[in-house]
């Protein structure tokens, strides 16, 4: 647990990339076999499941320090973090003596789903008197998940790559997947090519930088194929030995969510594997995301979602054919078998093609580039037609060339403390706009503004707060931001009636006073132009 | 509250005519100690304990001062006042006062576990005490200095022998003397900052035996700072003053880096969570053992240590004063912490 509490440490504490992969790459040389396979499990989202609520770690915290309910939510508010809170609440040990390995923790906390509460609370709280701080801080983060420590699933393959002298690209399709950490060794995971042992394994997607120059420096128009850029969730689905498989681009498996599938997942042959966006759409047309969001949270699926907002697959590249990985190929020739494999299907109700977009000119496509929104896309997708379909982000054959954001000017009214990085500051704030001379709350937004500008929004929610709420400070409706935001939709679950689609703080518009700010009636006709 | 009222200009005894920590001028100014939000300029009259003098003639110019021992009382129209350790920077003091029976204890900044440097701090019976609270929740508890000294030791070693510069970023006052206990095991080769330097030049004269430091010029060849250790106040860290230093690592000291999410912030390489300030258990404990009747909490987490305190039955309120304002970091307070 040592060896893992100071990569954790050292992780969080280096700022360069190259320091962190050194790191990182020097554990995965060093460390213990049955770690290492879990640091790779908890690293890419594959942490145990919970055997324990939050609510119960408090508790037991709470009860061991002797801490009032209203100190430890003070101290919570303020770290921002609870697997941290308690780890800085308990006691100092002298845990010098005490050198179990990661796995003997991780077994320990996987052993914890069959047992008693009583039995449960005395296995972790006999585990919080024997680990020193930065132990008690990464076991806590074992239970409550969120590792948040900029280790991206790229820095880790490179890692591993290094490491054991392996071609970065076979580590990212071997850790990929379903795999149970405490079943397979490391040799196994990374030397060894698992793949075609589990027909689940997906590839790892290929991800577009954004467009970072004009569309008319990429070269000859012809070269490129383009899309709709779909808002809906990356996907990939995989047909194998007669069974299929849905992965989210968060790798998530998601099979069983999308009922839909079924009926033409069982007419795709054997070893194919196609990457493309879930979309929701009734007979090939695009719905607004807002629709998916009401089903991807629910375990089952009623008839009535399912009528109410089905969900399509737009196709657009084929990764698996006949059995064989074709990611090499130029994406015309792999364009060329997906449009053969969709043209030929017999069941066309949820299995569409993300079409081309025909142009010739990089103008033109400008102008069709600015039609996006009416459309349900996010803007266009670029991919260089002799590219072959890469791993991870990487720069140079696929584009994404978004449309800007809409925008609106409002008053924060209110804030509160952020957490992680932002532990201790009030950077999470709620905005209102103007109806007649009330203000009428509409988003939360937590990002856009610079560490300065944060620091200096904090002192200002210091000296203007006019009443506190739990954690959350009224302040005087002064300071004026244009919220940028990517879509809205009708909502009966906010005051203000509509719901934005990824709102962030675009810029702080300090020559702005609250009444220039933009009034309830500027959104509903955005909702009007834009929300259906 | 008879004895000291809370005035637009600080905390005043009426009866002795004089002021505590005022921040702004008058005529009769008692200085806990010589951190810029604690001693400011422009006052007729200052009282300070011995060792605070020089450096508050260092900040403040040509004043006009006594300076006397902890403990040695000093009377002003039947006012008793003395000075006792508080533990918090060299010199640093709590204010006694004593009037017609009642006495009164203000804390100034202290920390209750003895640094080596500062004087103990002692615990005074009062009927009333003013205390501080910058580090007044629970998740502040601090490790103990020989743990924490040996922690940073570590961190330089390994960085000499990774042939980098250690760049330790402290305050000018108080954090960069306490640090060269930590330093010296490890390495005689440290450089100060020029802030740092004219403070450790002024006790290093008063007689505080302080070990040798050399003063960073634009001299001093690039190479003479390979593997050494560098002291620097927080300001020097976004200069270009950094540069010949290269390559480095960097390592913000104070009670802030308890919370990952602050030392994160920081940007540096490491953090290390010493503190000049009292951690909540040493809080506690002082305010149980002075007697006091009646808290009043100061500059900190104010609401919470009173809310504690009235909870455990002794009486409390919270006072605003100019020594900062919840929740203060860092970045605003570049004297402290």
């Amino acid at each position: 647990m040592k060896a893992f509490a100071s990569l954790v440490k050292a992780l969080g504490s280096s700022t360069a990339t190259n320091e962190k992969l050194n790191t990182l790459s020097a554990y995965f040389s060093t460390a213990d076999p049955k770690d290492k396979v879990w640091v790779i499990a908890i690293f890419s989202g594959r942490r145990p499941k919970r055997a324990i609520s939050t609510s119960q770690l408090k508790e037991w915290c709470i009860e061991l320090t002797e801490t009032k309910d209203w100190l430890f939510e003070e101290c919570y508010h303020t770290v921002g973090d609870l697997a941290e809170t308690i780890g800085l609440l308990l006691p100092i040990n002298d845990a010098d003596q005490d050198n179990k390995p990661l796995h003997y923790y991780i077994e320990l906390l996987i052993g914890l789903q069959n047992k008693t509460e009583e039995d449960k609370k005395s296995l972790i709280t006999d585990a919080w008197k024997q680990l020193s701080r930065d132990e008690l801080f990464v076991f806590n983060k074992l239970i409550t998940g969120g590792f948040r420590i900029g280790v991206s699933q790229k820095m880790m393959v490179n890692a591993l790559a290094k490491a054991t002298h392996t071609d970065a690209s076979l580590i990212a399709h071997r850790i990929s997947g379903n795999w149970d950490p405490s079943l397979v060794s490391f040799e196994a995971l990374v030397q060894e090519n698992t793949g075609s042992k589990d027909d689940s394994k997906p590839y790892p997607f290929y991800l577009a930088h954004a467009l970072d120059k004009t569309a008319a420096a990429l070269g000859a128009p012809e070269e490129w194929l383009v899309e709709w850029k779909w808002d809906g969730i990356r996907g990939q689905i995989i047909k194998r030995n007669d069974e299929h498989y849905v992965w989210s681009r968060g790798e998530e498996l998601m099979t069983d969510k999308f009922p839909e599938y079924q009926s033409f997942v069982s007419l795709l042959p054997d070893g194919t594997v196609l990457d493309g966006e879930i979309m929701p759409a009734k007979e090939g047309i695009p719905l607004p995301f807002s629709i998916l969001q009401t089903r991807i949270g629910r375990k089952n699926i009623s008839k009535k979602q399912l009528q109410e907002a089905p969900v399509a697959f737009f196709a657009y590249d084929l990764l698996e054919w006949e059995g064989k990985d074709i990611r090499h190929l130029p994406t015309v020739e792999r364009r060329m078998l997906l449009e053969k494999l969709i043209r030929d299907f017999t069941d066309n109700r949820f299995l569409f093609l993300s079409e081309p977009i025909a142009f010739s000119k990089w103008e033109e496509l400008t102008a069709i580039r600015d039609t996006s929104r009416s459309r349900l896309a996010e803007g266009l997708m670029l991919k260089r037609k002799s590219g072959m379909y890469h791993v991870g982000r990487k720069t140079g054959d696929w584009w994404k060339w978004k449309i800007d954001p809409l925008t609106i000017d409002a008053v924060m009214i209110y804030a509160q403390k952020g957490h992680g990085r932002r532990s201790n500051l009030y950077t999470d704030y709620t905005f209102a706009v103007k109806d007649g001379d009330k203000l009428v709350s509409f988003t939360k937004a937590y990002s856009g503004l610079t560490d300065k500008e944060f620091t200096a929004v904090d002192t200002f929610v210091k000296n203007n707060a006019v009443e506190k709420f739990g954690p959350v400070r009224t302040v005087k409706p002064e300071l004026v931001f244009e919220i940028a935001f990517e879509g809205i939709a009708a909502s009966k679950r906010h005051k203000s009636g509509v719901a934005l689609r990824f709102p962030r703080i675009n810029r702080w518009r300090t020559d702005k006073k609250p009444d220039e700010i933009n009034t309830l009636e500027d959104l509903k006709q955005l909702l009007a132009l834009y929300g259906k | 509250m008879s004895l000291i009222s809370f005035t637009d200009h600080g905390l005043y005894c009426s009866a002795g005519d004089f002021y505590i920590d005022p921040w702004r001028p008058v005529n009769h100014a008692v200085i806990t100690h010589a951190h810029s939000d604690h001693a400011r300029w422009g006052s007729a009259h200052y009282l300070c304990h011995a060792d605070t003098f020089p450096v508050l003639r260092l900040r403040l110019g040509n004043i006009n001062a006594q300076a006397i021992a902890w403990g040695d009382p000093v009377y002003k129209n039947g006012v008793k006042i003395s000075l006792h350790p508080a533990g918090h920077i060299i010199g640093s003091s709590q204010i006694r006062v004593e009037y017609k029976g009642e006495i009164c204890v203000i804390s100034g900044d202290y920390k209750t576990e003895a640094d080596g440097l500062s004087g103990n701090f002692e615990a005074i019976r009062c009927h009333t005490f003013i205390t501080e609270s910058t580090f007044a929740l629970p998740i502040y508890q601090w490790e103990a200095q020989p743990k924490m000294f040996d922690s940073i030791g570590q961190w330089i070693s390994n960085n000499q022998q990774n042939n980098t510069v250690s760049i330790l970023i402290a305050y000018s006052l108080g954090k960069a003397q306490r640090l060269l206990q930590a330093i010296t095991p490890v390495t005689d080769r440290i450089f100060v900052h020029g802030a740092i330097w004219n403070t450790h030049k002024v006790l290093q004269d008063h007689g505080i035996p302080l070990p040798n430091v050399q003063r960073v010029t634009p001299e001093i060849p690039k190479s003479s700072f390979n593997r050494s250790v560098v002291i620097a106040p927080p300001g020097a860290t976004e200069s270009n003053w950094m540069k010949k230093f290269h390559p480095y690592k960097t390592a913000v000291c104070s009670g802030w880096m308890q919370v990952r999410g602050n030392f994160r912030r920081n940007n540096t390489d490491a953090g290390f969570a010493l503190s000049d300030h009292a951690d909540w258990q040493g809080l506690i404990s002082a305010i149980e053992a002075t007697g006091a009747s009646k808290v009043f909490v100061t500059h900190g987490f104010q609401s919470v240590l009173s809310r504690y305190l009235n909870e455990k039955g002794i009486e409390a309120a919270e006072v605003k004063t100019a020594y900062g304002e919840e929740d203060l970091l860092l970045t605003e307070n570049p004297d402290e912490a």
